[in-house]
């Protein structure tokens, strides 16, 4: 396909999406118009996927494609670049956008006020494209808020509740914040001659010091958008309020879009990168993993549960990222193009599996009507499709082989591994404790969707709600299951997305050539897919198609074992007694008590999680009552200092307001002459 | 240049200066007035002079509207104003005499220090008359704090535009349209304050603006 091409798809669809807005702010009027609204941004989506996908797979790896818009500021115009990266970025929005347009056919069609979803919605997708192909600081920051101020209102939809509000608050100041850092580092970047365009940016070599302030201001901004702690707190808050088709792309795309804008400033704006940023990425990526591991396990309502999650995967992303450019800047760019490659590839299935859950947690949400897991159980009697899809999602998440998220986990451990190659002593000492990290979150993850999944589908109905749940529309269905087929095809052929991504990595960490050796065999005529080798040997080596058949084989033999072993059909008759005595639902597990353990191991440390019993004395009526209390340590130990401090600076300076006019003026004059006499001395 | 037109120059910069410190001990509000009017006659006459030696007419246009607006008209509406709302007399500064004459001689000092490093390499006209020039504009805004009344501010605020001509027409190439439009803001912002000294004169009956703090609504923390 040629370039042209691609940008004529792309335009056509971004602006269909632009268009798409106005008709939403019609839909409180005119309902009729939802379903052919999504319809639009859903194929709005599916065009810029396969454009973006013929990019991605039939371009050179380095080639790119660009394209000068006369919008914008005068003389500086819109700069469009599309190349590997970009194309896989667009690919990964585009797929969580048809697969939230698919689902939200069904799930908007009775929301009261729609048009506080369906006028926002295109623009965030819009907003979202925009971002990863833009080729300018100014395009990019457009794009950028584009994407921040629509998700923004997608927060607020249901703006009806406290919480909601106060989550589109602290998104509001979070996201302004991140903006503000980005500008800062565009404009550290541009220095004094002032060319926004990356292209200068890329040519240009800022001296050290510049370059770690850029480099700083970057992970600032990009960091708080991808939910980096401890700038992560608004991200629980935000991405549950809003409807769960956007949830699903906020966790899924947007989260992927700001490690975007990270890969791209740290590894091609900001000249070469210094080995202690990657160290220092490294190290926050783990600690972000294992904290918002802990969190997602202590979490009663399923979507905070996957935001934390969400924080998880961003945790463990940031690392491979951080290890890539430690790599780089250490010249090992074989293992920097693994470690970018792992990176990408647990993005990319992120992508997949984070929407899948959100849109389960969404159907479980329409079902039932409540996101609190203590209020459902036995959803697998009642959702009969939804449960297996969410199934899916779950092991994906929990890095059960043969599927994908298994794969890039493996990967992103292969190259810690690696890391004990790196010079730098820091290194060699931080990286075991980044393993170390990465492990334990990934160990707690795995719990986190058992009880998830265990409290919510398993079991018995806790509620009302939960046992008269019912089926969702088959569009939600559909959507689901997509997102679900994609999972399992990348997890037992990973070597069919790697390739692409391989490529992707290898040019951004100049190691085009030399990254043939992941795939196992290739380039000697034997099938590159099947197996994936990242040290060209068979000293590590997964073949996920052999995986997952013989996964697929033992459990069809003990399927077949147990069923021949006990007859032909199940029979449901009355429950042993001693082991059965109380029917109540209540005596079953409950969210909290199954995350108990756990909480008392690491949480009374890490988040200063208490548990109080208050046991009323004998003879007493009053009921005994259990509070278990926790606060994100990034609250505790930053943000309440931190807004306590502006509330005390806000008091104090509150006098200014009310002084005489000639004291104002006398304190310009003071300033004005205290400046000009710093000048006299200085100079 | 010759020697006259330098010493000219010179004499009539150094005299703009030299009535801005009157205008800082300066007590009676008429005399004030006149002063500034003084000095914005002299402002003219260095603008003429430097159209007669630099040979550039259009400074004759600055010089024309110094002349009318600024030693002409708006001292005689200053004048009937003070006549109207009836408060000629003294006024007592904020700071003593000594303390605002000290001010003013180190920020000529400041502005010295300031534009004769930055101009090396210009001509020993131009760099002395943007010192004055810089000095004349900051004691403007010290003459509005020193001061408590509103019609001194005015006055202030009018010797701080006198600097900004006076850098103007020392500088080459400086556009017209640059002073028409210093001017025809400085004719709108003694209208306004014109109005505003109407007003506070009938709600306080006084034009001393510590009485606008009253006005500030309530004050929190």
């Amino acid at each position: 396909m040629s370039g042209v091409d691609q940008w004529a798809l792309i335009g056509v669809a971004q602006t269909t999406l632009l268009a798409l807005a106005v008709g939403g702010c019609l839909t409180n009027r005119r309902p009729v118009l939802i379903v052919p609204l999504y319809a639009l941004a859903g194929l709005a989506c599916l065009i810029t996927l396969i454009a973006a996908l013929g990019a991605l797979l039939t371009a050179a790896p380095d080639a790119a494609s660009r394209l000068v818009l006369p919008v914008g500021l005068p003389d500086i115009r819109s700069h469009l670049r599309l190349d590997g990266l970009s194309a896989l970025l667009l690919v990964i929005v585009n797929t969580g956008g048809v697969a939230a347009c698919v689902f939200g056919i069904g799930y908007d069609a009775h929301a009261a006020q729609p048009a506080r979803v369906l006028a926002p919605f295109p623009l965030f997708l819009a907003g979202m494209n925009l971002v990863p192909l833009a080729d300018d600081a100014f395009t990019f920051l457009v794009g950028w808020e584009l994407m921040s101020l629509a998700s923004w209102l997608l927060v607020l939809a249901d703006h009806e509740h406290a919480d909601n509000r106060r989550a589109g608050l602290v998104y509001l100041s979070m996201a302004a914040f991140g903006a503000l850092a980005l500008l800062m580092a565009f404009g550290a970047l541009a220095g004094a001659s002032g060319s926004y365009t990356f292209d200068a940016m890329r040519a240009a070599t800022p001296s050290p010091r510049i370059a770690a302030l850029a480099a700083l201001a970057l992970v600032l901004g990009a960091g708080s958008k991808a939910g980096l702690a401890p700038l992560h707190v608004w991200l629980p808050l935000a991405h549950p309020a809003a409807p769960s088709h956007v949830s699903a792309l906020m966790s899924g795309a947007m989260t992927k879009v700001a490690l975007y804008a990270l890969m791209r400033g740290l590894l091609e704006l900001t000249g070469t990168p210094q080995w202690w940023w990657g160290g220092i990425l490294a190290v926050i990526g783990g600690l972000t993993a294992a904290l918002g591991a802990l969190q997602s396990l202590t979490q009663n309502d399923t979507k905070t549960l996957l935001a934390y999650s969400t924080i998880e995967n961003i945790g463990v992303i940031t690392a491979a990222l951080g290890l890539a450019i430690a790599f780089k800047a250490s010249g090992q760019r074989l293992e920097a193009g693994l470690a970018l490659t792992a990176a990408l590839f647990h993005a990319l299935n992120h992508a997949l599996f984070k929407p899948l859950l959100f849109l389960g947690a969404g159907a479980v949400l329409h079902g039932t009507g409540t996101r609190a897991l203590d209020r459902l159980g036995g959803l697998i009697h009642r959702l009969r499709w939804t449960t297996p899809l969410v199934l899916i999602g779950c092991l994906a998440i929990a890095a059960v082989p043969p599927l994908n998220g298994f794969a890039s986990e493996w990967l992103v451990f292969q190259s810690v591994l690696d890391a004990t190659s790196l010079a730098h002593w820091e290194m060699k000492f931080a990286t075991p404790v980044v393993g170390a990290l990465l492990a334990l979150a990934a160990a707690l993850a795995a719990a986190s969707f058992v009880r998830f999944f265990g409290i919510a589908f398993l079991g018995r109905p806790r509620d009302a709600a939960a046992a008269d749940a019912s089926e969702v529309a088959p569009s939600m269905l559909a959507a689901m299951a997509g997102l679900a087929t994609l999972c399992l095809a990348f997890g037992a052929l990973p070597g069919v997305p790697l390739d692409p991504l391989m490529r992707v990595a290898a040019t951004m960490v100049d190691a085009t050539g030399a990254m043939d050796r992941l795939l196992l065999g290739q380039g000697e005529g034997r099938t590159a897919w099947l197996a994936v080798a990242p040290h060209g040997d068979v000293t590590a080596v997964y073949a996920g198609l052999i995986a997952a058949l013989g996964l697929a084989a033992l459990t069809g033999l003990t399927v077949g074992l147990v069923s021949l072993a006990s007859g032909s059909r199940p029979r449901r008759g009355p429950a042993w007694d001693c082991g059965f005595p109380d029917p109540r639902p209540q005596t079953q597990y409950t969210a909290a008590s199954m995350a108990q353990p756990l909480r008392r191991i690491f949480g009374s440390v890490a988040l200063a999680a208490r548990d109080r019993v208050d046991m009323p004395a004998a003879g007493d009526t009053r009921p005994a009552t259990f509070t278990s209390t926790l606060r994100d340590p990034a609250w505790r130990y930053v943000f309440d200092p931190l807004t306590g401090l502006v509330g005390r600076a806000a008091d104090r300076l509150n006098a200014l307001q009310f002084l005489a006019i000639r004291v104002y003026l006398s304190l310009m004059f003071a300033a004005l002459i205290g400046l000009l006499a710093i000048v006299a001395i200085v100079r | 240049m010759t020697d006259l037109a330098f010493d000219v120059a010179h004499l009539l910069g150094a005299l703009v200066l030299t009535l801005s410190f009157a205008l800082l001990y300066q007590r009676r509000l008429t005399t004030a007035i006149n002063v500034v009017a003084m000095q914005a006659a002299t402002l003219a006459a260095a603008a003429a002079w430097q159209a007669v030696t630099r040979d550039s007419p259009h400074l004759f246009a600055t010089a024309a509207i110094a002349l009318i607006f600024k030693a002409a008209a708006v001292p005689l509406l200053l004048h009937w104003l003070i006549r109207r709302l009836n408060i000629s007399g003294t006024v007592e500064p904020v700071f003593g005499v000594t303390l605002t004459m000290g001010l003013g001689v180190g920020i000529t000092g400041l502005a010295i220090l300031l534009v004769l490093p930055i101009t090396a390499g210009e001509t020993l006209l131009l760099r002395e008359d943007l010192a004055f020039a810089l000095a004349v504009t900051l004691i403007g805004p010290l003459l509005m704090i020193a001061r408590r009344n509103a019609v001194i501010q005015v006055v202030g605020f009018m010797s701080m535009e006198n600097g900004l001509i006076l850098a103007a027409v020392g500088v080459k190439g400086m556009p017209l349209v640059v002073e028409a439009s210093v001017a025809f803001s400085v004719m709108i912002a003694t209208f306004i304050f014109g109005v505003f000294f109407f007003h506070i004169r009938e709600r306080f009956d006084s034009l001393d603006v510590s009485r606008l703090e009253e006005m500030q609504g309530e004050r929190h923390g």
